[in-house]
């Protein structure tokens, strides 16, 4: 049975995250879910824009869920973990308050749009493991990553605080996704910590060091890859290794969720951006074998 | 009503109480043109000696047949002015207490709005009081029997006294043995004495006493009748093993075909085991053991060599036992059912339930006692004794997101767990508090006396334990991140267990034991007393007492004071032999009645029963409480309540907004 939903790619997944648009809409293809791009969408207002200027960070947010309902009102996969928090915080704020509600509307109405919040968001990890669930996934997977350690890692953003991805707390969903494509997830106590998020460029004395916390934790606990769900965390994961691990030779893969799964499917290298990260070969060997 | 009214209306000043608020000599001036008032005036305090003088008085000098008090809450002082107006000569019942204090000049600054409301009440209370009708108080004889539910400290303690003053108690404990929470504890603070060594004779004191009969395993499941006259229905579960005729030898223990205790045991937590034939702890009373359907072969699958009844000398082994019931009549009953302890999982940050060798405190309790899983010294998983430990207060109190209040005990049991985890062990123990409240007799001291052996303690509300090191001194340790708010920045404590101090709450089921008892509680479930400061015991519903925990969170010696304190109210009651009922129940006009038995359903106390020959409703007068639910809820209008009559009730609000 095709599933049909609407995409909100955001920013990221078209430019250094793209190796996680390509593999997502893969593996959705795959498994017969129909992404549908939302037409002229624009900035999901992430980060500092809340803080700056609530209402039209709010009002940029509502813009894309407008457009949503208006397409027809499809569920709304968003894979970055910035949008998927940017759109569900303008959503709640928005049921919160009637004022700002009132104001957004006003604005959104100069554009001919209606905003009625019944747009839902949905994280792709979720809608996986919960619109299809394991038994069914389990089924597809051709090549079962038997042996491949891997460090279950979340991020913030997908947890807090809205929690509907999984619990904030003790999350353990992107390690059933990862038993289910075979592989075997190892003990990351540290999967819900920060990143550094933006810290590792505003602030890099705290934000790589946060990453540095990661990495030794990674490499601690002897798994092959780290496994994202965000392409901000397999950013600052990836491409700091050389500065922080100037004496150690090995580098660690820092893949997204889709590409593990995507593999286990039995889908091609190129076709998940695997081609495209930066500490990819030692891994595809490892894969293919 | 043959005589015209004759009214004496009079205004309280209550010092500044009303009088600040409410302009009382207009009030007065106002009442005084009123259709039948006499005589309206001012005094200071209308509930002392000469504001009663007063009102006799006039009732003598002046003829006077009816009365209002406009002063405080009925809740006050209706009794007193009662009283007064009996003493004139008048019956009770011609009088009326106006609020206008609780009700008018606490609750607003508007002195004129405050006074035109003072007035509506006084107008609608000498209205109604014309209409009102002399009405006798019904006395009844008291059962000098009393019921104690809950057979932990205060429960015990409670039954004890009551026993030992000659009356017969009923005590009703829903586990397999008395001693309750108590039991489970090694030490006691502040003087460290053993808690089984002063616990255990009163419970073999309770099992001896000739006026106590026990009912463990037994839960009250119906409260019938009023003050002074309960029948209470107990369950008794059955245990499958004949209480009388076992001895205590516990040999059907011993050869039960289970070799290995495999079951987790509730009395320790879960954390240690016990067979399907078990005794919950070495000292239970009665020293009988329960056999648990869920885990016994043979009541699960009828199969079984069934060596325990060959090991039975005293054939007390009865598979065939049904649960059954056991109507009881008491005078008054003592509600000492506890509470439970706050589920730590509800704080994930802290890791309870994930993180291996994290405890609660009432575990922690089960771990320091010599009976417990690990025999009075607690080590790690792995059999090692923990070279720190850190112990969390306040898990789940004081919390915005939990339970707002403080549960009062956690401070010093930590304190008291520091001391003997360190005793035990040699472990560094770290305590994080939030504020340490250490009020009590010796309490102080045994703070200091922990600081003197070189406790940490460290202010601050954890954020979180953490198995994720950042150094290679945490590594596989638990780490405690916290703000030390007294050093002024964040800290990383590594240690090998953790205690969480978790709060005390209702228990699970106080809220059935509520509807059962008809008592009342606040919105944090515990149950409420008829007034904080002056009857700390009483409750709403006459003949019902409440101590320990089940009231609130409170240490031993508090649950101990509060039931001697509930055995004494409920000894001064059934020593009074008689009870008086107020004359409120509602009755019946059988020529209205179409016998539809709305009214049947809605009475909450199951008063009233229907005349199959008649085809009416009848109420039991004994059991109605007044409380009027069935006067607006039949349809007929055939329900009228005394002294509440529609009328009656229907005048005063014509008064109050004439």
């Amino acid at each position: 049975m095709t599933r049909e939903y609407l995409y909100y790619p955001g920013c990221s997944l078209k430019g250094s995250g793209n190796p996680y648009d390509r593999s997502l809409r893969a593996v959705f293809g795959t498994l017969d879910l129909r992404l549908e791009e939302i037409a002229d969408w624009n900035c999901c207002g992430a980060t500092a824009y809340l803080s700056v200027d609530a209402d039209t960070a709010v009002a940029l947010a509502a813009r894309n869920l407008a457009l949503a309902e208006r397409q027809d009102g499809r569920d709304v996969v968003a894979p970055c973990s910035g949008c998927y928090l940017s759109l569900t915080k303008a959503k709640v704020s928005l049921e919160a308050d009637p004022a700002l509600r009132e104001r957004v509307t006003a604005a959104l109405k100069t554009g001919s749009l209606d905003y009625r919040g019944t747009a839902r968001i949905r994280h792709p990890l979720e809608v996986l493991m919960t619109d299809i669930g394991a038994p069914e996934i389990r089924k597809r997977v051709v090549r079962p990553l038997k042996g491949l350690r891997l460090a279950p890692y979340y991020g913030c953003a997908i947890l807090r605080p809205y929690e509907e991805v999984d619990d904030a707390h003790t999350p353990t969903v992107l390690e059933d996704l990862m038993r289910t494509a075979g592989a075997t997830p190892v003990d990351f106590p540290y999967k819900s910590r920060c990143c550094g998020g933006m810290l590792t460029s505003g602030v890099p004395g705290i934000g790589l060091r946060l990453v540095e916390i990661l990495l030794d934790a990674a490499a601690d606990s002897k798994a092959d890859a780290l496994v994202t769900t965000c392409p901000l965390c397999q950013y600052n994961l990836e491409v700091f290794q050389d500065r922080l691990r100037k004496d150690r030779p090995e580098r660690l893969p820092v893949l997204y969720f889709t590409q593990v799964l995507g593999l286990a499917l039995g889908l091609s290298e190129p076709a998940l951006g695997l081609d495209q990260l930066l500490w990819r070969p030692a891994l595809a060997v490892e894969v293919r074998r | 009503m043959t005589e015209a009214p004759r009214t004496g209306v009079y205004v309280c000043d209550c010092g500044f109480n009303i009088l600040g608020t409410v302009d009382v000599p207009e009030v007065v001036r106002y009442a005084g043109t009123l259709e039948g008032v006499s005589i309206a005036r001012e005094y200071k305090f209308m509930c002392s000696d000469p504001g009663q003088q007063l009102i006799k008085k006039d009732v003598h000098e002046l003829g006077l047949n009816r009365l209002v008090v406009a002063s405080c809450s009925p809740w006050l002082h209706e009794r007193t002015f009662r009283k007064t107006a009996a003493d004139a000569g008048l019956n009770p019942f011609l009088f009326h207490m106006v609020n206008i204090r609780e009700g008018v000049s606490w609750v607003t600054a508007d002195k004129a709005a405050a006074t035109e409301k003072a007035k509506a009440l006084v107008r609608g209370g000498v209205r109604r009081v014309a209409l009102q009708e002399a009405l006798e108080v019904r006395r009844e004889p008291v059962n000098p029997d009393v019921l104690v539910l809950g057979g932990g400290i205060a429960g015990i303690h409670a039954a004890l006294t009551m026993a030992n003053a000659g009356k017969r108690v009923i005590l009703v404990e829903r586990e397999p043995s008395i001693g309750g929470n108590m039991a489970r504890f090694d030490k006691t603070f502040p003087t460290l004495d053993c808690s089984s060594c002063i616990l255990t004779p009163k419970m073999t004191e309770v099992k001896d006493h000739p006026n106590i009969t026990l009912y463990t395993y037994s839960e009250v499941v119906a409260v019938d009748g009023f003050v002074g006259n309960f029948e209470v229905t107990i369950e008794r579960k059955p245990r499958y093993v004949r209480e009388d005729l076992c001895t205590g030898c516990l040999k059907c223990v011993e050869e039960c075909v289970y070799r290995d205790a495999r079951f987790p045991n509730a009395f320790d937590l879960g954390l240690a085991k016990r067979k399907p034939v078990y005794v919950p702890f070495p000292q239970a009373v009665p020293l009988r053991p329960v056999i648990d359907p869920r885990d016994c072969l043979y009541l699960k699958f009828g199969k079984c060599k069934l060596t325990c009844v060959d090991a039975c000398e005293r054939d007390a082994i009865d598979f065939t036992m049904k649960a059954e019931q056991v109507k009881v009549q008491v005078g008054a009953i003592v509600v000492a059912t506890g509470f439970k302890t706050f589920d730590a999982r509800r704080k994930p940050q802290y890791g309870y339930g994930v993180l291996p060798n994290v405890y609660t405190s009432l575990e922690a309790e089960r771990l320091l006692s010599p009976t417990g899983p690990m025999e009075g010294v607690p080590r790690l998983k792995d059999g090692a004794l923990p070279k720190a430990v850190g112990i969390i207060h306040c898990v789940g109190s004081r919390d915005a997101n939990t339970n707002a209040y403080c549960s009062k005990v956690c401070c010093m049991y930590s304190l008291k767990l520091a001391h003997l985890v360190h005793e035990r062990t040699g472990a560094e123990v770290y305590n994080f508090y939030i504020d340490m409240r250490t009020p009590g007799k010796g309490y102080e001291e045994f703070y200091k006396k922990l600081l003197e052996e070189g406790a940490h303690l460290i202010r601050g509300r954890v954020a979180e334990v953490t198995n994720a090191a950042l150094s290679k001194g945490e590594r596989g340790k638990l780490v405690i991140r916290v703000e030390d708010t007294l050093a002024g920045f964040v800290r990383r404590i590594p240690v090998d267990m953790v205690i969480l101090s978790v709060g005390m709450e209702p228990q699970a089921d106080a809220q059935a034991v509520r509807r059962t008892l008809n008592l009342s509680c606040g919105s944090e479930g515990f149950f409420t007393e008829l007034h904080p400061k002056l009857a700390p015991v009483s409750t709403a519903t006459d003949g019902v007492f409440i101590a320990g925990a089940c009231q609130g969170p409170k240490d031993i010696p508090d649950s101990v004071a509060q039931a001697g304190a509930a055995a004494a109210e409920a000894l001064a009651l059934v020593d009074r032999g008689m009870v008086e009922v107020q004359p409120y129940a509602a009755l019946v006009d059988e020529t209205l009645c179409s016998g539809c038995k709305i009214c049947l359903g809605v009475c909450p106390y199951d008063a009233i029963g229907f005349d199959a020959e008649k085809k009416v409703a009848r109420i039991t007068e004994v059991k109605c409480k007044g409380c009027g639910v069935c006067v607006v809820a039949c349809p007929s209008a055939a329900i009228d309540q005394r002294h509440f009559r529609t009328q009656v009730i229907m005048e005063e609000v014509a008064g109050v907004l004439a």
